[in-house]
This record gives C-alpha cells, sequence and structure tokens, in this order.
C-alpha cells in the first residue's frame, strides 16, 4: 500500500499542505517585527548620516523630531500623495532617471524651519556582485557631501564589503558634488593610501575591490544626476 | 557492530542517555565529525567562518535544523512512502530551515543580515540530508534528537575554531571585540583569513592535529 501511486499522491499533497500552513503562519506572526526592523534600520541609516548616534539612543524619536520625509519627481516638484515608505528604490532603480520616484528626507532648522539643514537621498546601484545601496546627505549649500551611508548585499567580505566601514565612509565628508555649476560627482579611486585630501572630488580607494568602488562611483553619480531638479530648487542662489 | 545489534534486543526501552545513545552526541563531535570527518557542509564553513558573531549563530540554526529535522523525519518514518523519501526529506528541512530564517530576521535582524543567503543554503547542507537519509529514517525520535544535536555540535564545534582564527588573525578581534587594540599592539589584518582559503587553510590544520591527537586513518 505504501507503494501505491495514489498513497504517494496523497501523501505529498498532505505534507504540502500542512507545511504550507505551518510558513504562512510564521510569516503572519513575525511579519510585523520583520518589517519594523527594515524601518528602523533604514532611519538609522539617515540619522546616522548627519548626525552621530549614540549606542541606545531612541531612534524612532530623534526621526519624528527631524526629519520631513516626502516624494519627489525628477523636475524636484512634490509628488503628493505618496510617502517614501511606498517607494521601492530597486524597482525604481530600473526605470529611466526621468521616470523614477525620488524620496527625500529634510532636515530642517530647529529655529527657523523655512531653512534647510541638511537632505538625505537614498541611492541605489550594482555592485560587484550584487546589489549595493545607501543614503548620501547634503549640507545646505546642496554641494557639500555632509555624510554617507552604504550597504550591499554580497560584496567581498574584508574587500567590496569595506563600503559598510565607517573609516571608509568617513572619506567623504566635505567633498563637493558640484565643480561651477556642473555635476561632477565623487570618484573613488583605484588604489589605496593616497592623499586625495586636496581634492574635492576624489576619495580614496579600496585596495582589491576597484569595482566595487566604480559601482559606488556610478551610484552616486547616477542619483546625483535625478536629484538634480530638487538640488537645483533648493541651490541658494 | 554485532554486540550493538544484541544489546538492543535484550533491553527493548533503553533509557535515553544510555552509553550507546551518549555516544550519539559525543561521536560527531571528533571521531566522526561531519566537517572534518565526513567532509559534509564545508561551503558554509567557508563562508561564514570570517567572525565569530555569525559563525555561532549560524551554529545554533544548524543545530535545531537538524535536530528538529531529524525528530519529525523519525516520527514520519514509518509511513514515507519509500520513493518520494528524499522529496519529504527535503521538504522538512526547508520547514525548518525558513522558520529558522524568519525568525532570526525578526529577532536577530543584524546577524541575519550577515548571514544572508547561508542560512536558507543550510537546506542543501549535506550534514543535514545525511543524517536524515542514515539515521532518522531507521530510528526511534530520541536517539534522533541526540544525533542531530550531537551532529549540528560536530559541526558548530568546528566553525567556531575555524572563525576563532579568522577574526583573531583576520581582523584581530573575538565577538567584534578589538583583541589587539585593547591591549595598546597595533595589529595589521591578515587579508588570507578573511577569503575562503584561509578557512581551507585552517579546516586543513584542524583536519591534521584531530587525526594525527586520535589516530583517525581512512579505510581503503
Amino acid at each position: 500500500m505504501r507503494q501505491s501511486n495514489g498513497y504517494i499522491i496523497f501523501y505529498a499533497s498532505i505534507l504540502s499542505v500542512v507545511c504550507a500552513g505551518l510558513l504562512v503562519g510564521a510569516n503572519l506572526l513575525l511579519k510585523d517585527r520583520q518589517t519594523a526592523n527594515v524601518e528602523l534600520e533604514q532611519k538609522t541609516s539617515i540619522l546616522a548620516t548627519v548626525m552621530t548616534l549614540e549606542e541606545g539612543s531612541d531612534i524612532e524619536k530623534l526621526y519624528r523630531e527631524n526629519v520631513r520625509e516626502f516624494v519627489v519627481n525628477s523636475e524636484g516638484e512634490v509628488v503628493s500623495g505618496m510617502t517614501p515608505k511606498q517607494v521601492a528604490i530597486a524597482t525604481e532603480y530600473k526605470k529611466p532617471a526621468k521616470e523614477r520616484m525620488l524620496p527625500v528626507y529634510e532636515f530642517r532648522n530647529k529655529q527657523d524651519t523655512t531653512q534647510l539643514d541638511y537632505v538625505v537621498f537614498p541611492v541605489f546601484g550594482a555592485g560587484l556582485w550584487d546589489a549595493i545601496w545607501g543614503y548620501v546627505a547634503l549640507e545646505s549649500d546642496m554641494n557639500t557631501i555632509k555624510g554617507v551611508k552604504f550597504e550591499h548585499k554580497g560584496e567581498t567580505p574584508g574587500l567590496g564589503a569595506r563600503i559598510t566601514d565607517a573609516e571608509v565612509q568617513n572619506r567623504y565628508p566635505g567633498k563637493e558634488v558640484y565643480e561651477n555649476g556642473k555635476l561632477v560627482s565623487i570618484t573613488m579611486m583605484k588604489g589605496e593610501g593616497n592623499d586625495y585630501s586636496g581634492d574635492k572630488h576624489k576619495v580614496d580607494g579600496l585596495s582589491g575591490a576597484t569595482l566595487t568602488a566604480k559601482g559606488v562611483n556610478n551610484m552616486l553619480t547616477d542619483y546625483l544626476a535625478a536629484y538634480e531638479g530638487y538640488i537645483n530648487k533648493h541651490k541658494k542662489k | 557492530m554485532s554486540t550493538e545489534a544484541a544489546e538492543v534486543k535484550e533491553k527493548k526501552s533503553e533509557p535515553l542517555f544510555s552509553k550507546k545513545n551518549r555516544k550519539l552526541v559525543t561521536n560527531p563531535l571528533d571521531i566522526d565529525n561531519p566537517i572534518t570527518v565526513q567532509v559534509l557542509g564545508i561551503c558554509s564553513a567557508l563562508a561564514v567562518t570570517t567572525q565569530m558573531e555569525p559563525a555561532f549563530v549560524m551554529s545554533l540554526a544548524v543545530i535545531v535544523v537538524v535536530a528538529s529535522s531529524n525528530v519529525m523525519i523519525s516520527l514520519l518514518r514509518n509511513t514515507v512512502p519509500s520513493r518520494i523519501r528524499i522529496i519529504v526529506q527535503l521538504a522538512i528541512v526547508s520547514l525548518w530551515v525558513t522558520l529558522v530564517n524568519e525568525v532570526l530576521k525578526a529577532y536577530m535582524y543584524d546577524v541575519s543580515k550577515q548571514l544572508s543567503v547561508f542560512v536558507g543554503l543550510i537546506i542543501t547542507n549535506c550534514i543535514v540530508m545525511g543524517r536524515l537519509e542514515a539515521f532518522a529514517m531507521g530510528n526511534k525520535p530520541g536517539p534522533s534528537l541526540l544525533d542531530g544535536i550531537g551532529n549540528g555540535l560536530g559541526y558548530g564545534l568546528i566553525l567556531m575554531l575555524v572563525a576563532f582564527f579568522r577574526e583573531l588573525l583576520g581582523s584581530g578581534a573575538l565577538f567584534g571585540f578589538k583583541v589587539f587594540e585593547s591591549i595598546g599592539l597595533p595589529y595589521q589584518g591578515n587579508g588570507l583569513m578573511l577569503l575562503p582559503a584561509g578557512a581551507c587553510i585552517i579546516v586543513g590544520i584542524i583536519i591534521w592535529v584531530q587525526r594525527a591527537l586520535n589516530g583517525y586513518r581512512e579505510t581503503h
């Protein structure tokens, strides 16, 4: 009996249904916590580009107090009725730069809320092996980098994965993205250990991870260009 | 072998922690280690051992998956149609792996990010399938549980050993704590240890030391 086709089909169906049921249950139970984790991480990254976060600080509170989030189009016009939560960066990335929905995170001045302190843009691109993404914060002059935060999915540990190290990300603040009103972005150079402190558009590279660095460069250029509409609107004349 | 079989016949219900059952846990730690003797599960042993914390969580995940799948398959062993038994085993393993992955994502988000695909890849870890096919299909749930825990521990033990050397020599840290910096020594991390090749070398050395100590030889 245990070898009959009928029994095998019956057994396989029951097994599938039971397994699927258990997994759906687990997913429903844990879903809220998982999305909360992802959102908290996003908020932490956004805050970390402009301020030093103490261990154990209340991310939700800091975020609520400091950040105004909205979505713009490539012209820099606010898209009403959309929140950054509804924008999947990875999907938008595949569209032509002109059609992307672009989330913006603004840090307004505490005293004069019409004044912008910093603005944070999410960026997304391709590393050597898989996706890389992150956040770039500009100062109110829309030119100087305040801070960056990079994440990756599958870069080589110890090589490309170093883009997540604070030591590497600290090479960016103070660098400038415009030269005489033209976007030049910031280039991570090939080779490591060189001093680029005199050059406003270059940062030291990652030894052994030139291709990941190229991915980072492309990502920055791509998204800074996409946000030009917004940047031009807020640039101080 | 013959004495073992005789023992089983004599005592119909043996206690869970009999000498023979204790061996199910202790053998995989040394003379029957899944990584160094059976040379299974090498892929993840190379991939998740750059730091001790992910290696530790990975070990726990494998222990949970092997032990639970072993028990489940053992309970089902008399109902599983033998023609689709591998598929059934795979379904059970996938079930547990997915559950573990979901729990990690919900409660240990940072570590689950570091482990990324490797938790999912436990499904293809030969240790798990090997234990189901070789042990759980023919034994009661109790011994199967012990066998699962033992093999998970044996895997974890090697993982932790490899991760210890790789994190210490590669980044000069243990569990993220900068050992050399804290005692005031400058340390330049060894890049080789961060690459899978470094893990290969360490696993090789562990196998060498282990066989020198316990005198294990391959029989042809």
